[in-house]
Protein backbone atom coordinates (compact mmCIF):
# COMPACT_ATOMS: atom_id res chain seq x y z
CA UNK A 1 0.00 0.00 0.00
CA UNK A 2 2.67 2.24 0.96
CA UNK A 3 4.20 1.38 -1.89
CA UNK A 4 1.75 3.50 -4.40
CA UNK A 5 2.45 6.57 -2.78
CA UNK A 6 6.16 6.27 -3.62
CA UNK A 7 5.53 6.79 -7.10
CA UNK A 8 6.09 10.39 -8.30
CA UNK A 9 2.83 11.58 -9.36
CA UNK A 10 3.70 14.43 -11.77
CA UNK A 11 5.24 12.00 -14.56
CA UNK A 12 5.94 12.46 -18.02
CA UNK A 13 3.18 11.12 -20.72
CA UNK A 14 4.73 9.77 -23.96
CA UNK A 15 4.29 13.33 -26.24
CA UNK A 16 6.86 15.25 -23.07
CA UNK A 17 4.02 17.01 -20.88
CA UNK A 18 3.68 16.66 -17.05
CA UNK A 19 0.01 16.95 -17.20
CA UNK A 20 -0.16 16.94 -13.57
CA UNK A 21 1.49 20.51 -13.83
CA UNK A 22 -0.89 21.39 -16.54
CA UNK A 23 -3.63 20.54 -14.90
CA UNK A 24 -2.59 23.06 -11.81
CA UNK A 25 -2.26 25.51 -14.53
CA UNK A 26 -6.19 24.45 -14.88
CA UNK A 27 -7.07 25.19 -11.57
CA UNK A 28 -5.17 28.89 -11.43
CA UNK A 29 -7.30 29.85 -14.82
CA UNK A 30 -10.62 28.75 -12.11
CA UNK A 31 -9.18 31.50 -9.85
CA UNK A 32 -10.15 35.09 -9.64
CA UNK A 33 -8.38 37.25 -11.92
CA UNK A 34 -5.29 39.68 -10.37
CA UNK A 35 -3.46 42.29 -12.41
CA UNK A 36 0.10 43.62 -11.96
CA UNK A 37 1.56 47.12 -13.24
CA UNK A 38 4.98 47.79 -12.92
CA UNK A 39 5.02 52.34 -13.02
CA UNK A 40 7.81 54.40 -12.89
CA UNK A 41 8.03 54.99 -9.28
CA UNK A 42 5.21 52.56 -8.10
CA UNK A 43 4.03 49.11 -8.49
CA UNK A 44 0.06 48.42 -8.64
CA UNK A 45 -1.49 44.75 -7.53
CA UNK A 46 -5.09 44.64 -8.29
CA UNK A 47 -7.87 41.82 -8.08
CA UNK A 48 -10.87 40.84 -8.16
CA UNK A 49 -13.12 40.33 -4.90
CA UNK A 50 -14.60 37.25 -4.87
CA UNK A 51 -18.62 38.05 -3.08
CA UNK A 52 -18.46 37.17 0.54
CA UNK A 53 -21.32 35.53 1.93
CA UNK A 54 -23.83 37.38 3.89
CA UNK A 55 -22.60 35.77 7.21
CA UNK A 56 -18.64 36.10 6.15
CA UNK A 57 -16.51 38.23 7.72
CA UNK A 58 -15.00 40.30 4.57
CA UNK A 59 -11.20 40.89 6.05
CA UNK A 60 -10.73 37.22 6.35
CA UNK A 61 -9.92 37.10 2.19
CA UNK A 62 -6.78 38.94 1.53
CA UNK A 63 -5.31 37.83 -1.65
CA UNK A 64 -2.64 40.88 -1.63
CA UNK A 65 0.25 39.87 1.03
CA UNK A 66 2.87 41.70 1.96
CA UNK A 67 5.99 39.31 1.96
CA UNK A 68 8.30 41.88 3.26
CA UNK A 69 8.29 45.68 3.25
CA UNK A 70 9.42 46.37 0.21
CA UNK A 71 7.94 43.20 -1.25
CA UNK A 72 3.97 41.62 -2.23
CA UNK A 73 2.49 38.88 -3.94
CA UNK A 74 -0.96 38.43 -5.40
CA UNK A 75 -2.00 35.15 -6.34
CA UNK A 76 -4.85 32.84 -8.96
CA UNK A 77 -5.74 29.43 -7.68
CA UNK A 78 -5.95 27.12 -4.49
CA UNK A 79 -6.10 29.61 -1.73
CA UNK A 80 -4.59 26.80 0.53
CA UNK A 81 -1.54 26.16 -1.14
CA UNK A 82 -1.27 29.93 -1.40
CA UNK A 83 -1.17 29.94 2.38
CA UNK A 84 1.82 27.66 2.69
CA UNK A 85 4.06 29.58 -0.18
CA UNK A 86 3.18 32.70 1.61
CA UNK A 87 4.78 31.94 4.55
CA UNK A 88 7.30 29.99 3.23
CA UNK A 89 8.24 33.17 1.18
CA UNK A 90 7.85 35.28 4.18
CA UNK A 91 10.33 32.81 6.61
CA UNK A 92 12.63 33.17 3.64
CA UNK A 93 12.76 37.00 3.48
CA UNK A 94 13.93 37.42 7.41
CA UNK A 95 16.06 34.80 7.10
CA UNK A 96 18.38 35.90 4.07
CA UNK A 97 17.80 39.54 5.97
CA UNK A 98 19.72 37.41 8.87
CA UNK A 99 22.46 35.78 6.78
CA UNK A 100 23.22 38.34 4.39
CA UNK A 101 21.96 41.50 6.16
CA UNK A 102 20.45 42.85 3.34
CA UNK A 103 16.48 42.80 2.31
CA UNK A 104 16.01 39.91 -0.59
CA UNK A 105 15.75 41.33 -3.76
CA UNK A 106 12.40 40.81 -5.75
CA UNK A 107 14.55 38.52 -8.14
CA UNK A 108 15.52 36.13 -5.42
CA UNK A 109 12.29 35.83 -3.11
CA UNK A 110 10.53 35.11 -7.10
CA UNK A 111 13.57 32.48 -7.42
CA UNK A 112 13.05 31.26 -4.38
CA UNK A 113 9.60 30.67 -4.62
CA UNK A 114 9.88 29.51 -8.26
CA UNK A 115 12.04 26.81 -6.90
CA UNK A 116 10.03 25.59 -4.14
CA UNK A 117 6.89 25.05 -6.69
CA UNK A 118 9.48 23.14 -8.92
CA UNK A 119 10.78 20.84 -6.28
CA UNK A 120 7.09 19.88 -5.68
CA UNK A 121 6.93 18.64 -9.37
CA UNK A 122 10.09 16.39 -9.32
CA UNK A 123 9.04 15.03 -5.49
CA UNK A 124 7.20 11.39 -3.94
CA UNK A 125 3.92 11.62 -3.38
CA UNK A 126 3.43 15.81 -3.71
CA UNK A 127 1.32 17.50 -6.28
CA UNK A 128 2.36 20.95 -7.56
CA UNK A 129 1.06 23.83 -6.11
CA UNK A 130 -1.94 25.17 -7.90
CA UNK A 131 -1.30 28.82 -7.83
CA UNK A 132 0.67 31.70 -10.13
CA UNK A 133 1.62 34.70 -8.22
CA UNK A 134 2.65 38.17 -9.49
CA UNK A 135 5.00 39.37 -7.27
CA UNK A 136 5.97 43.15 -7.20
CA UNK A 137 8.05 45.20 -5.32
CA UNK A 138 11.26 47.85 -5.39
CA UNK A 139 15.12 46.49 -4.67
CA UNK A 140 17.66 48.52 -2.73
CA UNK A 141 19.06 50.56 -5.68
CA UNK A 142 15.02 51.73 -6.28
CA UNK A 143 14.12 49.74 -9.02
CA UNK A 144 10.66 49.00 -9.50
CA UNK A 145 10.13 45.08 -10.25
CA UNK A 146 7.02 42.68 -11.37
CA UNK A 147 7.74 38.91 -11.60
CA UNK A 148 5.01 36.36 -12.27
CA UNK A 149 5.78 32.37 -11.41
CA UNK A 150 3.60 29.70 -12.60
CA UNK A 151 2.74 26.18 -11.22
CA UNK A 152 5.65 24.24 -13.12
CA UNK A 153 7.98 26.77 -11.31
CA UNK A 154 9.36 29.01 -13.77
CA UNK A 155 9.52 32.68 -13.59
CA UNK A 156 9.72 35.98 -15.70
CA UNK A 157 9.72 39.58 -15.30
CA UNK A 158 6.95 41.42 -16.73
CA UNK A 159 5.79 45.15 -17.39
CA UNK A 160 2.54 44.21 -16.70
CA UNK A 161 0.77 41.31 -16.33
CA UNK A 162 -2.89 39.41 -15.54
CA UNK A 163 -3.48 36.12 -13.96
CA UNK A 164 -6.31 33.66 -13.50
CA UNK A 165 -9.80 33.69 -14.46
CA UNK A 166 -9.75 36.30 -17.50
CA UNK A 167 -5.84 36.95 -17.80
CA UNK A 168 -6.10 36.62 -21.50
CA UNK A 169 -8.67 39.58 -22.01
CA UNK A 170 -6.95 41.85 -19.44
CA UNK A 171 -3.43 41.14 -21.02
CA UNK A 172 -4.89 41.94 -24.61
CA UNK A 173 -5.77 45.23 -22.90
CA UNK A 174 -2.68 46.04 -21.18
CA UNK A 175 -0.83 45.00 -24.65
CA UNK A 176 -2.81 48.06 -26.01
CA UNK A 177 -2.89 50.33 -23.70
CA UNK A 178 0.61 49.60 -21.10
CA UNK A 179 2.39 52.83 -22.80
CA UNK A 180 4.80 55.58 -21.20
CA UNK A 181 2.15 57.80 -21.00
CA UNK A 182 -0.24 55.64 -19.44
CA UNK A 183 2.44 54.99 -16.68
CA UNK A 184 3.92 58.46 -16.38
CA UNK A 185 2.18 59.41 -12.91
CA UNK A 186 1.53 57.06 -9.97
CA UNK A 187 -2.23 58.12 -10.38
CA UNK A 188 -2.09 57.04 -13.82
CA UNK A 189 -0.36 53.72 -13.05
CA UNK A 190 -3.22 52.94 -10.55
CA UNK A 191 -6.49 54.12 -12.97
CA UNK A 192 -4.77 52.02 -15.30
CA UNK A 193 -4.99 48.97 -13.50
CA UNK A 194 -8.33 49.46 -12.53
CA UNK A 195 -9.18 50.25 -15.92
CA UNK A 196 -7.88 46.78 -16.88
CA UNK A 197 -10.19 45.15 -14.29
CA UNK A 198 -13.08 46.94 -15.12
CA UNK A 199 -13.13 45.32 -18.56
CA UNK A 200 -13.10 41.86 -16.75
CA UNK A 201 -15.52 42.23 -13.53
CA UNK A 202 -19.19 42.85 -13.21
CA UNK A 203 -20.04 45.32 -11.08
CA UNK A 204 -17.64 48.46 -10.95
CA UNK A 205 -15.34 49.50 -8.42
CA UNK A 206 -17.08 47.32 -5.45
CA UNK A 207 -15.53 44.12 -6.52
CA UNK A 208 -12.04 45.70 -6.75
CA UNK A 209 -9.06 45.32 -4.17
CA UNK A 210 -6.02 47.24 -5.01
CA UNK A 211 -2.53 47.64 -3.82
CA UNK A 212 0.33 49.57 -4.38
CA UNK A 213 3.88 50.19 -3.27
CA UNK A 214 5.90 53.30 -3.64
CA UNK A 215 9.70 53.18 -3.69
CA UNK A 216 10.75 52.81 0.28
CA UNK A 217 7.33 52.87 1.36
CA UNK A 218 6.02 49.49 2.70
CA UNK A 219 2.16 48.26 0.64
CA UNK A 220 -0.57 50.14 0.76
CA UNK A 221 -4.49 48.95 0.46
CA UNK A 222 -6.46 51.20 -1.17
CA UNK A 223 -9.98 51.92 0.62
CA UNK A 224 -12.64 51.44 -1.14
CA UNK A 225 -13.63 55.03 -1.26
CA UNK A 226 -10.30 55.94 -3.02
CA UNK A 227 -11.28 53.05 -5.25
CA UNK A 228 -14.79 54.60 -5.67
CA UNK A 229 -13.32 57.77 -6.73
CA UNK A 230 -10.81 56.45 -9.11
CA UNK A 231 -13.89 54.58 -10.86
CA UNK A 232 -15.91 57.67 -11.07
CA UNK A 233 -12.66 59.56 -12.86
CA UNK A 234 -12.65 57.06 -15.52
CA UNK A 235 -16.15 56.75 -15.85
CA UNK A 236 -15.92 61.02 -16.82
CA UNK A 237 -12.85 60.17 -18.98
CA UNK A 238 -14.72 57.53 -21.04
CA UNK A 239 -17.49 59.73 -21.46
CA UNK A 240 -15.65 62.86 -22.47
CA UNK A 241 -13.90 60.65 -25.31
CA UNK A 242 -16.87 59.22 -26.23
CA UNK A 243 -18.39 62.60 -26.83
CA UNK A 244 -14.96 63.79 -28.50
CA UNK A 245 -15.08 61.19 -30.78
CA UNK A 246 -18.71 61.72 -31.74
CA UNK A 247 -18.25 65.55 -32.37
CA UNK A 248 -15.34 64.61 -34.40
CA UNK A 249 -17.72 62.35 -36.61
CA UNK A 250 -20.10 65.09 -36.48
CA UNK A 251 -17.89 67.49 -38.18
CA UNK B 1 52.08 12.03 28.48
CA UNK B 2 55.10 11.95 30.22
CA UNK B 3 56.55 15.39 28.65
CA UNK B 4 53.19 16.90 29.28
CA UNK B 5 53.03 15.45 32.69
CA UNK B 6 56.92 17.28 33.43
CA UNK B 7 55.55 20.62 32.02
CA UNK B 8 52.53 22.38 33.23
CA UNK B 9 50.85 19.72 35.21
CA UNK B 10 47.59 21.76 35.41
CA UNK B 11 46.99 21.30 31.49
CA UNK B 12 47.11 17.60 31.85
CA UNK B 13 44.64 17.27 34.28
CA UNK B 14 42.23 19.70 32.06
CA UNK B 15 43.62 17.78 29.02
CA UNK B 16 41.84 14.11 30.17
CA UNK B 17 38.56 16.14 31.28
CA UNK B 18 38.31 17.74 27.77
CA UNK B 19 39.36 14.67 26.27
CA UNK B 20 36.36 12.68 28.23
CA UNK B 21 33.49 14.86 27.61
CA UNK B 22 32.69 15.19 24.41
CA UNK B 23 31.26 19.04 23.57
CA UNK B 24 34.36 20.07 25.33
CA UNK B 25 37.06 22.22 23.67
CA UNK B 26 40.41 20.74 23.49
CA UNK B 27 43.12 23.07 22.10
CA UNK B 28 41.43 26.51 23.06
CA UNK B 29 40.16 25.26 26.65
CA UNK B 30 43.75 24.51 27.37
CA UNK B 31 44.73 27.87 25.73
CA UNK B 32 42.56 29.70 27.84
CA UNK B 33 43.78 28.49 30.84
CA UNK B 34 47.27 29.30 30.95
CA UNK B 35 46.94 33.06 30.05
CA UNK B 36 46.18 35.14 32.99
CA UNK B 37 48.96 37.76 31.40
CA UNK B 38 46.56 38.83 28.84
CA UNK B 39 43.80 40.80 29.94
CA UNK B 40 40.04 39.25 29.81
CA UNK B 41 40.68 41.07 25.91
CA UNK B 42 39.38 37.48 24.64
CA UNK B 43 40.06 39.29 20.89
CA UNK B 44 43.39 39.34 21.50
CA UNK B 45 44.81 36.20 20.75
CA UNK B 46 47.08 34.71 23.20
CA UNK B 47 50.50 34.08 23.81
CA UNK B 48 51.48 31.14 22.20
CA UNK B 49 52.98 28.42 25.41
CA UNK B 50 54.06 24.92 25.23
CA UNK B 51 50.76 23.86 26.69
CA UNK B 52 48.79 24.84 24.04
CA UNK B 53 50.92 22.02 21.58
CA UNK B 54 50.75 20.13 24.49
CA UNK B 55 47.07 18.88 23.90
CA UNK B 56 47.29 15.97 23.89
CA UNK B 57 49.93 12.86 22.76
CA UNK B 58 48.68 13.00 18.86
CA UNK B 59 48.25 17.01 18.90
CA UNK B 60 51.22 18.16 17.03
CA UNK B 61 49.61 21.69 15.13
CA UNK B 62 51.49 24.98 14.79
CA UNK B 63 49.15 27.70 16.37
CA UNK B 64 49.85 31.02 14.86
CA UNK B 65 48.65 32.65 18.03
CA UNK B 66 52.14 33.95 18.11
CA UNK B 67 51.68 36.77 15.10
CA UNK B 68 50.77 39.71 14.65
CA UNK B 69 47.65 40.93 11.65
CA UNK B 70 46.11 43.98 11.37
CA UNK B 71 43.40 46.20 9.25
CA UNK B 72 42.17 49.59 9.70
CA UNK B 73 39.50 51.03 7.51
CA UNK B 74 40.62 54.85 5.87
CA UNK B 75 39.14 57.48 3.47
CA UNK B 76 40.78 55.27 0.45
CA UNK B 77 39.68 51.69 1.95
CA UNK B 78 41.13 48.89 4.09
CA UNK B 79 45.06 48.58 4.52
CA UNK B 80 45.66 45.11 5.35
CA UNK B 81 49.46 44.23 7.29
CA UNK B 82 50.42 41.30 8.71
CA UNK B 83 53.34 39.41 10.09
CA UNK B 84 55.46 36.01 8.48
CA UNK B 85 56.01 34.26 11.26
CA UNK B 86 55.39 30.98 12.60
CA UNK B 87 56.42 29.82 15.70
CA UNK B 88 56.15 26.37 18.01
CA UNK B 89 56.93 26.98 21.31
CA UNK B 90 60.36 28.98 21.22
CA UNK B 91 61.27 27.86 17.78
CA UNK B 92 60.20 30.00 14.68
CA UNK B 93 59.40 27.09 12.28
CA UNK B 94 58.88 29.74 9.44
CA UNK B 95 59.45 33.31 8.61
CA UNK B 96 57.99 33.18 5.41
CA UNK B 97 54.66 32.69 6.33
CA UNK B 98 51.50 33.86 3.92
CA UNK B 99 49.03 35.28 6.86
CA UNK B 100 46.61 37.27 3.81
CA UNK B 101 44.60 34.57 2.33
CA UNK B 102 43.15 36.49 -1.17
CA UNK B 103 39.56 35.20 -1.09
CA UNK B 104 38.99 36.94 -4.60
CA UNK B 105 39.42 39.65 -6.25
CA UNK B 106 38.22 42.12 -3.88
CA UNK B 107 38.53 40.12 -0.61
CA UNK B 108 40.89 39.40 1.52
CA UNK B 109 41.17 37.46 4.95
CA UNK B 110 43.87 37.53 7.85
CA UNK B 111 44.91 34.32 8.99
CA UNK B 112 45.61 33.87 12.99
CA UNK B 113 45.37 31.04 15.11
CA UNK B 114 45.51 27.15 13.60
CA UNK B 115 47.09 27.86 9.82
CA UNK B 116 45.20 25.08 8.52
CA UNK B 117 41.44 25.68 10.21
CA UNK B 118 41.88 29.30 8.44
CA UNK B 119 43.02 28.57 5.26
CA UNK B 120 40.85 25.52 4.95
CA UNK B 121 37.95 28.09 6.26
CA UNK B 122 38.13 30.93 4.10
CA UNK B 123 38.84 28.84 0.86
CA UNK B 124 35.55 27.25 1.27
CA UNK B 125 34.26 30.96 2.02
CA UNK B 126 35.95 31.66 -1.51
CA UNK B 127 33.52 29.23 -2.91
CA UNK B 128 30.50 30.19 -1.46
CA UNK B 129 31.27 33.67 -2.21
CA UNK B 130 31.58 32.31 -5.57
CA UNK B 131 28.50 30.57 -6.21
CA UNK B 132 26.77 33.76 -4.57
CA UNK B 133 28.07 35.80 -7.18
CA UNK B 134 26.98 33.05 -10.09
CA UNK B 135 23.73 32.81 -8.21
CA UNK B 136 22.57 36.65 -8.10
CA UNK B 137 24.84 38.24 -10.55
CA UNK B 138 26.50 40.61 -8.06
CA UNK B 139 29.24 40.34 -5.85
CA UNK B 140 28.77 39.39 -2.47
CA UNK B 141 28.75 42.35 0.29
CA UNK B 142 31.91 42.18 3.13
CA UNK B 143 28.81 41.89 5.21
CA UNK B 144 27.58 38.51 3.77
CA UNK B 145 30.57 37.28 3.31
CA UNK B 146 31.95 37.41 6.85
CA UNK B 147 28.48 36.11 8.15
CA UNK B 148 28.54 33.32 5.59
CA UNK B 149 32.04 32.25 7.56
CA UNK B 150 30.59 33.46 11.23
CA UNK B 151 27.97 31.05 10.69
CA UNK B 152 30.49 27.78 9.11
CA UNK B 153 32.78 28.09 12.07
CA UNK B 154 29.50 28.28 14.58
CA UNK B 155 28.69 25.02 13.72
CA UNK B 156 32.24 23.27 15.08
CA UNK B 157 31.88 25.69 18.13
CA UNK B 158 33.45 24.00 20.93
CA UNK B 159 35.34 21.01 18.61
CA UNK B 160 38.67 22.84 18.91
CA UNK B 161 38.78 25.21 15.93
CA UNK B 162 41.10 28.16 16.62
CA UNK B 163 40.46 30.59 14.10
CA UNK B 164 40.65 34.30 14.37
CA UNK B 165 40.14 36.50 10.91
CA UNK B 166 39.50 39.76 9.26
CA UNK B 167 37.47 39.77 6.15
CA UNK B 168 38.36 42.80 4.49
CA UNK B 169 36.95 44.20 1.22
CA UNK B 170 35.34 47.03 -0.63
CA UNK B 171 31.26 46.48 -1.61
CA UNK B 172 28.56 48.81 -3.14
CA UNK B 173 28.88 50.47 0.96
CA UNK B 174 32.35 50.89 0.28
CA UNK B 175 35.12 49.70 2.66
CA UNK B 176 34.36 46.82 5.03
CA UNK B 177 36.31 44.99 7.73
CA UNK B 178 35.05 42.38 9.89
CA UNK B 179 36.31 40.82 12.41
CA UNK B 180 35.14 37.02 12.71
CA UNK B 181 37.15 34.29 14.91
CA UNK B 182 35.97 30.43 16.13
CA UNK B 183 34.42 31.38 18.89
CA UNK B 184 31.51 32.83 17.29
CA UNK B 185 32.26 36.27 17.51
CA UNK B 186 31.53 38.38 14.62
CA UNK B 187 32.36 42.53 14.59
CA UNK B 188 32.48 45.39 12.76
CA UNK B 189 35.11 47.59 12.96
CA UNK B 190 37.48 50.51 11.64
CA UNK B 191 40.44 48.68 13.04
CA UNK B 192 41.55 45.27 14.18
CA UNK B 193 44.80 43.79 15.34
CA UNK B 194 44.49 40.16 16.00
CA UNK B 195 47.34 38.35 17.82
CA UNK B 196 50.66 38.31 20.28
CA UNK B 197 51.86 41.54 19.16
CA UNK B 198 48.42 43.48 18.63
CA UNK B 199 48.94 45.48 21.68
CA UNK B 200 52.34 47.01 19.95
CA UNK B 201 50.61 47.51 16.51
CA UNK B 202 47.08 49.51 17.78
CA UNK B 203 49.91 51.79 19.74
CA UNK B 204 51.13 52.89 16.71
CA UNK B 205 48.12 52.96 14.63
CA UNK B 206 45.98 54.30 17.31
CA UNK B 207 48.20 57.45 17.08
CA UNK B 208 49.12 57.44 13.56
CA UNK B 209 45.10 57.38 12.61
CA UNK B 210 44.84 60.61 15.00
CA UNK B 211 45.58 62.92 11.63
CA UNK B 212 42.37 62.18 9.81
CA UNK B 213 42.26 61.94 5.68
CA UNK B 214 45.18 59.46 5.53
CA UNK B 215 46.33 59.12 2.02
CA UNK B 216 47.19 55.90 0.45
CA UNK B 217 50.84 56.61 1.01
CA UNK B 218 50.54 57.69 4.61
CA UNK B 219 48.29 54.65 5.35
CA UNK B 220 50.33 52.34 3.87
CA UNK B 221 53.91 53.73 5.66
CA UNK B 222 51.49 53.30 9.16
CA UNK B 223 50.08 50.16 8.51
CA UNK B 224 53.95 49.19 7.71
CA UNK B 225 55.74 50.73 10.92
CA UNK B 226 52.65 49.20 13.12
CA UNK B 227 53.69 45.71 12.22
CA UNK B 228 57.22 46.15 12.63
CA UNK B 229 56.97 48.18 15.66
CA UNK B 230 55.09 44.55 16.64
CA UNK B 231 58.13 42.76 15.27
CA UNK B 232 60.34 44.66 17.43
CA UNK B 233 58.95 44.22 21.02
CA UNK B 234 57.06 40.56 20.38
CA UNK B 235 59.23 37.53 20.47
CA UNK B 236 56.51 35.76 18.10
CA UNK B 237 55.84 38.06 15.49
CA UNK B 238 58.72 38.58 12.76
CA UNK B 239 59.98 37.81 9.41
CA UNK B 240 59.04 40.41 6.50
CA UNK B 241 55.71 42.80 6.32
CA UNK B 242 52.90 41.71 3.81
CA UNK B 243 50.80 45.02 3.32
CA UNK B 244 47.73 44.71 0.97
CA UNK B 245 45.67 47.92 -0.13
CA UNK B 246 41.98 47.39 -0.60
CA UNK B 247 40.13 49.78 -2.63
CA UNK B 248 37.15 50.22 -5.31
CA UNK B 249 38.57 48.30 -7.63
CA UNK B 250 39.65 45.21 -5.47
CA UNK B 251 42.88 44.47 -3.47
CA UNK B 252 46.66 45.50 -4.58
CA UNK B 253 49.79 43.74 -2.77
CA UNK B 254 51.34 46.89 -2.18
CA UNK B 255 54.99 46.09 -0.69
CA UNK B 256 57.10 42.80 1.20
CA UNK B 257 59.04 44.46 3.33
CA UNK B 258 61.70 42.35 5.68
CA UNK B 259 61.61 43.70 8.95
CA UNK B 260 65.36 44.15 9.43
CA UNK B 261 65.23 46.08 6.61
CA UNK B 262 62.61 47.94 7.69
CA UNK B 263 64.76 48.52 11.02
CA UNK B 264 67.95 50.03 9.22
CA UNK B 265 65.95 52.26 7.51
CA UNK B 266 64.20 53.34 10.60
CA UNK B 267 66.94 53.84 12.18
CA UNK B 268 68.73 56.26 9.62
CA UNK B 269 65.71 58.13 9.69
CA UNK B 270 65.73 59.07 12.96
CA UNK B 271 69.66 59.83 12.67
Amino acid sequence: MAARYDRAITVFSPDGHLFQVEYAQEAVKKGSTAVGIRGKDIVVLGVVKKSVAKLQEERTVRKICALDDHVCMVFAGLTADARIVINRARVECQSHRLTVEDPVTVEYITRHIATLKQRYTQSNGRRPFGISALIVGFDCDGTPRLYQTDPSGTYHAWKANAIGRSAKTVREFLEKNYTEESIATDNESIKLAIKALLEVVQSGGKNIELAVIRRNQSLKLLESKEIETLVTEIEKEKEEEAEKKKQKKST
Amino acid sequence: MALASVLQSESVDFSNYGRQRHGFASGLYEAELGLESVGGDRLSFALSTSCSNEDGPDRKIEFLHGTTTLAFKFQHGVIVAVDSRATAGSYIASQTVKKVIEINPYLLGTMAGGAADCSFWERLLARQCRVYELRNKERISVAAASKLLANMVYQYKGMGLSMGTMVCGWDKTGPGLYYVDSEGNRVCGDLFAVGSGSMYAYGIVDSGLKQKDLTVEEACDLGRRAIYQATYRDAYSGGQVNLYHVHSEGWTRVSQSDVLMLHQQYQAEKA
